[in-house]
């Protein structure tokens, strides 16, 4: 394959497109409101009204609204219907060539949801049938690829990601360009590209998102990343709860391998370059990079100390570069595009955008791509749509590594430091809306129950801190802690946070202490009265000896 | 060899260039408490017991697993190492059943050692009362997993040392326990030689010969040390 056979491969499937194509969404959201019946009855539609030659029914990935479910888009044109029931499908096909009207609602394309955002990783999400490589190179897919081997040396590759700004999007933030730097300079032959798509969060489904609904892009980003390092060989973890993301990530890469752009000599190029998949077992610790590590090589999924880092000594030893999927989604779109155009999205030390799951009690549930520096508020309350009924009282980000952020607080902007300021973090993408009702010690308690529960039980803090830390905030919640408790829970947090081996410790006391910070009269008004105090009996009984 | 030079504890240290900060403190003759390490055994870092403060950096660094740079500064008794030493000991103690009277390591255990080295006289958490089990399948020896730290050194020693692999660790979090084979009675794995390793590593009276009563047990530990060399060195002839 070679640049001119890239370019008819796209040529041939946009003239095999229909002039009207009709995107049914079929990502997990949507599957799970029979978004899968919904797209046969679509096709069944088309064959009835005998329209097959104008009209396309496409099984895409996810468009982001996914709380009104199942979605289904039409092309070119501005019908997006929402919570498309099964038998609503002959109705949209007959209203497509002009019959009728659809016998379902209409989401308005220039609703704030959709209008606040910049699309970069999810730009192909929902256009495009994920299952497909021919629809994939039709929107310029593998050009990326192609351009790095043949017009860019690897050192280029990693200073145009360097000057992108581009930072980790799995947590940690840590600048792209400097860890592919890294690797790049370590000596040996043998390394590994791995992207990270273990997604333990709770709450959070960006990575499944991605991987679900443009699979090539996470392939060419590490297909990029490994000629920029020097490796050939990647593996892309994923739990296995994710099950269709698996299945479209296999197809994707024997799609790949057949058009000679994953394997041997990509490209006809001398660059090698194979992918192989690796399921988890569903354990969010096994997200933190050195136990991914131990878990690929076979072993029990426990952080090890580092340093060493994987870019020194990674998987087998051997220098690795460990991405998360979003990072990786980025990467042929900086290729293509140039690292100028990328870095103009964004702030100062924060470029670029980042998808958030958007939930809790929020009128507009779903996946959003916003450019950094956006502010909380315009999030929650205009894409958002704001609480169903009541106001905003706190907005939790970062996962259970992150903090609550308080109402007052609204008009931070989302980047790396402002965030980090405020007691949070940007996390992976998961954003928690909470309304007044919410209890803020019950979500620091939830926060905790799941630390507990995942913690891999290596280290004395946080196996034993957790369990103590959660202990704690159940009794407050059931009345019977006294201000000694609540002066031991603090101690115990900064404890677990300072002394835990990996990351999972070091933050499981976040949401506490965040919580303890904006809201500290919801601990202290949970406190044990003393009796006399509470009207029960007026002074305190006198000891008798 | 290069040679780092460093202050523990405003001591003066030379060390070997690739030493832990654990060599380089049995160099200036600081004591910093552990529990996970033994020498011989390739360290995991795991009980945090052996953090210790570097000037310059905001994170605690665990001294058995870091290597000695030039220049390091280093403090391992402040005022905060302490408390957080203590509160993990503390932490132990209420994760396990420990109830020394009665324990075959009574006065030989290092849990023991360690908890009035830290100054721990009770634990302020409440304890949890686990129920764990015995196993006393073995012929010679049996596992009391109540009195167990998860501190691994059972795992590493019968892995590393004696090569058998009997041990591995069970679940996560909470529940983790010291599996034997294939989460089998132990004395139903054949791998096991009998050794003994795994008895002389433990720190508790977790791993035990059978027929110890309580305060019994000794231990030899040199013997890892010079078994793990031995072997790097290909030192059999003695
Ligand atoms: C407990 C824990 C869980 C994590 N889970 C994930 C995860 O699910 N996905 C991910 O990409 N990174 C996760 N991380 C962060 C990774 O360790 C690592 O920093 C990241 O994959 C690096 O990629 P990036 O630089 O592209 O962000 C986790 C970290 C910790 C401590
Ligand atoms: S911090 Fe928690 S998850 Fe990380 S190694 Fe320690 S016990 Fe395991
Ligand atoms: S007795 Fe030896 S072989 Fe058996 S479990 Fe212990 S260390 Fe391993
Ligand atoms: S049995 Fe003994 S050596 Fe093994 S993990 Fe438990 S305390 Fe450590
Ligand atoms: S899953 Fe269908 S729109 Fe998100
Ligand atoms: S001795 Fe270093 S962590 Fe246990």
């Amino acid at each position: 394959m070679d640049l001119t056979e890239l370019r008819e491969v796209a040529q041939a499937e946009k003239e095999r497109q229909g002039s009207i194509r009709v995107h049914c969404c079929t990502s997990t959201g949507c599957r799970a409101a029979s978004s899968m019946e919904v797209f046969r009855n679509l096709e069944a539609a088309v064959e009835e009204h005998q329209c097959g030659d104008r009209i396309e029914v496409v099984s895409v990935g996810c468009m982001g609204f996914c709380g009104q479910g199942p979605l289904v888009q039409v092309e070119p044109g501005e019908q997006l219907y929402e919570e498309v029931e099964p038998d609503d499908a002959g109705s949209i096909i007959s209203a497509t060539v002009g019959k009728g009207t659809a016998s379902t609602t209409q989401l308005d394309p220039h609703h704030p949801f959709f209008a606040y955002q910049t699309r970069v990783v999810r730009q192909n999400s929902g256009n495009i049938d994920p299952e497909s490589i021919e629809e994939y190179i039709a929107v310029g897919g593998y050009e990326s690829l192609y351009k790095a081997l043949y017009e860019m040396t690897p050192e280029a590759v990693v200073a145009e990601i360097s000057n992108s700004g581009l930072r980790g999007r799995g947590g940690g933030g840590y600048p792209t360009g400097l860890k592919w730097a890294t690797v790049a300079k370590m000596p040996g032959d043998q390394k590994y590209v791995i992207c990270n798509g273990d997604e333990g969060d709770p709450g959070a489904f960006m990575d499944r998102s991605v991987l679900e609904s443009d699979p090539h892009l996470v392939l060419e980003g590490m297909a990029i990343a490994g000629y920029a390092v020097g490796a050939n060989h990647g593996y892309i973890y994923v739990r296995a709860e994710y099950p269709l993301a698996i299945k479209r990530l296999q197809k994707a890469i024997q799609q790949a391998k057949k058009y000679g752009l994953m394997g041997s000599q990509v490209f006809d190029s001398p660059f090698d370059f194979r992918v192989d998949i690796r399921i988890g077992a569903g354990a969010f610790v096994c997200g933190e990079e050195t136990a991914l590590i131990q878990s690929i090589e076979g072993g029990r999924g426990n952080p090890v100390p580092r340093p060493p880092y994987p870019a020194e000594k990674g998987l087998y030893n051997s220098p690795t570069l460990i991405n998360n999927v979003e990072t990786l989604a980025n990467i042929a779109h900086i290729i293509r595009e140039g690292a100028d155009w990328y870095a103009s999205i964004g702030t100062e030390d924060s470029k670029g955008t980042k998808v958030f799951a958007l939930t809790g009690n929020i009128r507009n549930n779903g996946l959003i791509e916003v450019p950094m520096g956006i502010t909380l508020r315009q999030i929650v309350e205009d894409m958002g749509g704001g609480v169903p009924d009541g106001e905003v009282k706190a907005v939790q980000t970062g996962g259970p590594s992150g903090g609550c952020i308080p109402k007052q607080l609204l008009d931070t902007p989302v980047d790396y430091k402002s965030l980090r300021e405020v007691g949070s973090m940007m996390g992976s993408g998961g954003m928690v809306v909470m309304d007044q009702d919410t209890s803020m010690v019950e979500i620091a308690h939830f926060y905790m129950e799941f630390c507990r529960g995942e913690t891999c039980g290596k280290c004395v803090p946080c196996r034993t801190g957790t369990v103590q830390l959660y202990g704690l905030l159940t009794k407050l919640l059931k009345g019977q802690a006294t201000e000694a408790d609540l002066e031991q829970m603090k101690a115990l947090s900064y404890m677990v946070k300072d002394t835990s081996l990996c990351g999972l410790g070091q933050t499981a006391p976040n949401p506490v202490l965040s919580t303890l910070r904006y809201f500290p009269e919801e601990y202290t008004s949970l406190l044990v009265k003393p009796a006399y105090l509470n009207g029960k009996t007026a002074e305190p009984k006198p000891v008798s000896v | 060899m290069a040679v780092r030079t460093l202050k523990i504890d405003d001591k003066d240290v030379a060390v070997e260039a690739g030493a832990t900060i654990m060599e380089a403190a049995q160099e200036a003759g600081v004591q910093i408490p552990r529990l996970c390490h033994l020498e011989g055994l390739s360290p995991v870092g795991a009980c945090r017991l052996c953090l210790v403060e570097i000037e310059g950096l905001n994170k605690l660094l665990p001294a058995c697993v870091t290597e000695v740079w030039e220049g390091m500064v280093i403090q391992t008794q402040t005022s905060k190492l302490q408390d957080y030493r203590r509160m993990a000991v503390e932490l132990i103690f209420a994760e396990g059943n420990h109830v020394c009277s009665i324990c075959v390591a009574n006065g030989n255990c290092e849990l023991q050692d360690v908890a009035i080295e830290v100054g721990m006289d009770h634990s302020r958490f409440p304890y949890r009362f686990p129920d764990r089990g015995v196993d006393l399948s073995h012929e010679r020896f049996g596992i009391d997993h109540n009195r167990c730290i998860l501190c691994t050194r059972c795992v590493r020693v019968c892995d590393e040392v004696e090569g058998a692999h009997v041990w591995d660790v069970g679940s996560r979090g909470a529940s983790c326990f010291i599996v034997s084979g294939l989460a089998q009675p132990w004395g139903e794995v054949d791998a096991c030689t009998s050794c003994g390793k795994c008895v002389d590593a433990c720190p508790t009276g977790a791993i035990f010969h059978k027929g110890e009563t309580t305060g019994e047990k000794q231990r030899d530990r040199d013997k890892f040390a010079f078994l793990s060399t031995a072997r790097e060195e290909q030192q059999w002839t003695r």
